[in-house]
């Protein structure tokens, strides 16, 4: 396989992985106002990703290093092109993150409200805006012959790609209920188990719609067998959310979210960012990347310490694995 | 101004606001792991109060560094997109390894030291503080190494065809001689803000709270504290002694500019202030230590420093016309006030030493009021040698091989940029204030009462409430 192609598939991996993990934290954060009633519950739904969130933010920072490393056109073109709702994601993730550790640190309701908030809108925010990124990804924007983004801000938000921002969205939220029900004992994770399956039937509406859209716009054998996956796993969880039977809901819910990234990238496939504009302009695995000697050098660090980090990572969820519950958040 | 002059200042702003938050880290999460060493190895619940206490702090200052380097991956993608297709092949890797080598390290770990003391047996505890303090200092290195690219480019070649910078040669990029120095002196100087900051507080509850039961604990937190603060500070001046002859070799301008010589002088003197104009024309007062200059540039106190003058001629001969003279006043001012600071934070770690010789305690209102500023100190100073040394090596972004206005991202206008740049500043100072604002809170509240953290081994009491929680 071409070195290009090895850091293609890196490159989503590290995406797939950054949605799954990040997505139940969203998801999480989302919910917080729906799901917990009182600051108790909010404890118990913030607590449930305290350990991990940070962890799982990093798989973004490299996803973004990889893209700087292996395809630096890439990286320059899609970030200084998506300008504006990169910021907002940037100005969400900040606040949000503050507010997980901060939130705690003083008694006053007024305080954990404000906090509150930065947690609700820092995670809405970047559920939809990676939706609205990637499906104009996929979508292709206008691209100048030297791989300049020639198209403004309200460019982004055409209506295939506001429908990817909403599928995101959902897809997240689902999969925060699905989490939810899974890490908590108690009457929250009685109303997560109720409210995945409801918001995850609309999901399932939306995430079909977007993925067909999405496949009339390019598409490709196994990208069409791979959305017909996310699909089925999306469903599968949902009826394993339904029965009750919260590990396999999250399987399901990780799967579809991993899946349907996984259609994204394959569609997309030999191009990294198609232009609308001048074809000459379409970036691709190619000629947006670095050289054979960047990639194997990148190659040997990626196989070396991706297991290594794997292997850690997991293990903190083994040390977390206990359900929490109101009885569990102390007072302080 | 245009779009360009904001684009800088966005750097700047993000960038000096980011590193007040990363020296805290990376000192503290090593000192604190020491605490915590102390403790394990003792048995004395002194070092567990000054774990818990001084690791809270860490913790308020760690997630604004977290989120504030979230910025910086992205930014010279958003801002800098030119200088990103420039340089990607080479500077992009030492990014990625970071993120992959020492970012989930520290971000994992942190996260099991936080909630993981009644889930974790004590010893796998301990040893996540350490994982997550070495994953901090990894990363350090490599971000260093890819600033060091930046001042002295090495192990590359410029395709001829692309006009791109290649990687040719990694383990050169690694082993930059600029990169072997510079991690050293910010490493030190990191320390210099972590032990002033563990002095700073111990010291207030010592002379505010003399009578209360845990001075043992603080009298311990001061004097580590000013030790860590004297060692550091002595490794800062060697550190930076040999940085400065390096520098010398490589950005023989940027020596030049911190001093503000504009001709080539052998043996040349160092002003440790000066009254005039530092355009050269006019010169009032100057408070001079001979030979100085020439020692700190070549390690001979007559050997000849290269005026700037000189060295606008000849690099406008190398590289065609036009400026190639940063800003005199900044690199001038920023050089001395970076030394300046973080000899007057040695100094105050000597006074808080001697106040507390064969067992004396400080009393004094004016050490007090010296300590408090104290950590404020080499965090200025830490500010003013970045600024100094991004400054002075202006007009370059990569020295010799691109100019800073030909990095700037072509398709953001200034609309954007601008956006961006208030958006970042009001948010950034409305957490400065809310982040100091807790750092005070916690830092007088003092340190914890101890609960007996459960054996995590223990799974009888599946109800008892977790020894941490948000």
């Amino acid at each position: 396989m071409e070195l290009t192609t090895i850091w293609f598939l890196l490159v989503a991996v590290l995406f797939t992985g950054y949605f799954i993990l990040e997505g139940f934290d969203f998801g999480v954060g989302m919910l917080l106002p729906v799901l917990g009633r009182d600051d108790r519950e909010r404890r118990v739904l913030i607590n449930t990703i305290g350990p991990v969130w940070d962890g799982n933010e990093v798989w973004l920072l490299t996803a973004g290093g990889a893209m700087f490393a292996a395809f630096p056109e890439w990286y320059a073109t899609l970030f200084s092109g998506f300008y504006l709702p990169l910021l907002l994601i940037l100005l969400a993730l900040i606040a949000r993150g503050v507010a997980f550790e901060y939130r705690n640190k003083r008694p006053e309701a007024s305080w954990k409200r404000r906090w509150d908030h930065a947690i609700f809108f820092g995670s809405l925010l970047p559920a939809i805006l990676w939706g609205v990124a990637f499906a104009n990804i996929l979508r292709g924007v206008p691209l100048t012959a030297d791989h300049e983004y020639a198209g403004g801000f309200f460019n982004l938000l055409n209506p295939y790609a506001l429908l990817g921002g909403a599928t995101t969205g959902a897809l997240f939220l689902t999969h925060g209920a699905v989490f939810i029900a899974l890490k908590t004992v108690g009457d929250i994770r009685d109303r997560a188990a109720a409210l995945a399956v409801r918001v995850g039937v609309a999901t399932a509406v939306l995430a079909v719609a977007f993925l067909t859209w999405s496949l009339t716009i390019r598409a490709n054998t196994a990208a069409i067998a791979l959305a017909v996956a996310a699909a089925v796993a999306l469903l599968g969880g949902l009826a394993a959310a339904y029965a009750r039977r919260e590990g396999w809901a999250f399987i399901g819910t990780a799967a579809a979210i991993g899946l349907a990234v996984a259609t994204l990238f394959t569609a997309l496939f030999p191009n990294v960012l198609p232009s609308t504009l001048d074809v000459a302009g379409t970036l691709t695995a190619t000629n947006a990347a670095s050289t054979p000697y960047t990639l194997k050098i990148m190659t040997w660090v990626a196989v070396i310490f991706t297991p290594i980090v794997l292997a850690y990572q997991g293990w903190t969820y083994w040390v977390f694995r206990k359900r929490i519950g109101v009885a569990h958040i102390p007072q302080h | 101004m245009d779009a360009l002059d904001v684009a800088r200042w966005q750097f700047g702003v993000t960038t000096v606001y980011h590193f007040l938050f990363v020296p805290l880290t990376i000192g503290l999460s090593i000192l604190v792991a020491i605490l915590q060493t102390l403790w394990h190895r003792t048995g004395d619940e002194k070092y567990l109060k000054l774990t818990k206490f001084y690791g809270k702090l860490f913790l308020i200052n760690f997630a604004m560094g977290v989120v504030t380097g979230i910025v910086q991956e992205f930014q010279f993608g958003m801002n800098w997109s030119d200088y990103s297709r420039f340089v990607g092949d080479i500077f992009g890797a030492p990014l990625a390894i970071e993120a992959l080598v020492a970012f989930f390290l520290e971000s994992t770990f942190i996260g099991l030291w936080i909630f993981g003391w009644d889930r974790l047996p004590k010893r796998l505890h301990l040893a996540t503080i350490w994982a997550a303090a070495i994953g901090t200092n990894l990363s350090a290195y490599f971000i260093l190494a890819a600033n060091s690219f930046m001042q002295n480019p090495v192990g590359y070649r410029i395709n001829p065809d692309t006009g791109r910078a290649e990687l040719t040669d990694f383990v050169a990029v690694l082993t930059n001689k600029v990169a072997l120095i510079t991690f050293p002196h910010t490493i030190a100087g990191a320390f210099l803000v972590a032990g002033s900051l563990l002095v700073a507080v111990a010291l207030w509850h010592l002379i505010r709270r003399p009578d209360s039961p845990d001075t043992p604990a603080y009298r311990f937190a001061a004097k580590f504290g000013s030790w860590v603060t004297l060692i550091s500070a002595t490794a800062v001046m060697i550190t930076g002694d040999i940085q400065g002859k390096i520098m010398t070799q490589v950005q023989p301008m940027k020596m030049a500019a911190a001093e503000g010589l504009y001709n080539t002088e052998s043996p040349a003197s160092f002003s440790v202030l000066t009254v005039g104009s530092l355009d050269g024309s006019r010169e009032l007062f100057a408070l001079k230590i001979p030979y100085l200059l020439s020692y700190l540039s070549t390690g001979d106190p007559n050997g000849t420093v290269n005026g700037i003058n000189d060295l606008q001629a000849q690099y406008a001969a190398q590289y065609g016309a036009g400026s190639y003279t940063p800003i005199i006043p900044i690199t001038y001012w920023s050089f001395r006030l970076m030394i300046g600071f973080g000899l007057a934070a040695a100094a105050i770690a000597l006074l808080v030493l001697w106040s507390q010789r064969k067992g004396r305690t400080p009393t004094s209102r004016w050490l007090l009021r010296a300590g408090l500023v104290m950590p404020l100190l080499p965090l200025a100073a830490n500010s003013f040698g970045w600024i100094f040394t991004e400054m002075g090596r202006q007009p370059w972004i990569v020295f010799g091989e691109m100019l800073t206005r030909d990095g700037v991202s072509r398709s953001v206008s200034m609309g954007e940029v601008l956006t961006s740049f208030a958006a970042f500043t009001l948010i950034y100072a409305a957490l400065a204030v809310i982040e100091c604002k807790l750092l005070i809170r916690y830092a007088k509240a003092g340190v914890p009462d101890l609960t007996p953290d459960p054996d995590p081994d223990d799974t009888d009491d599946a109800e008892r409430p977790l020894a941490f929680a948000y």
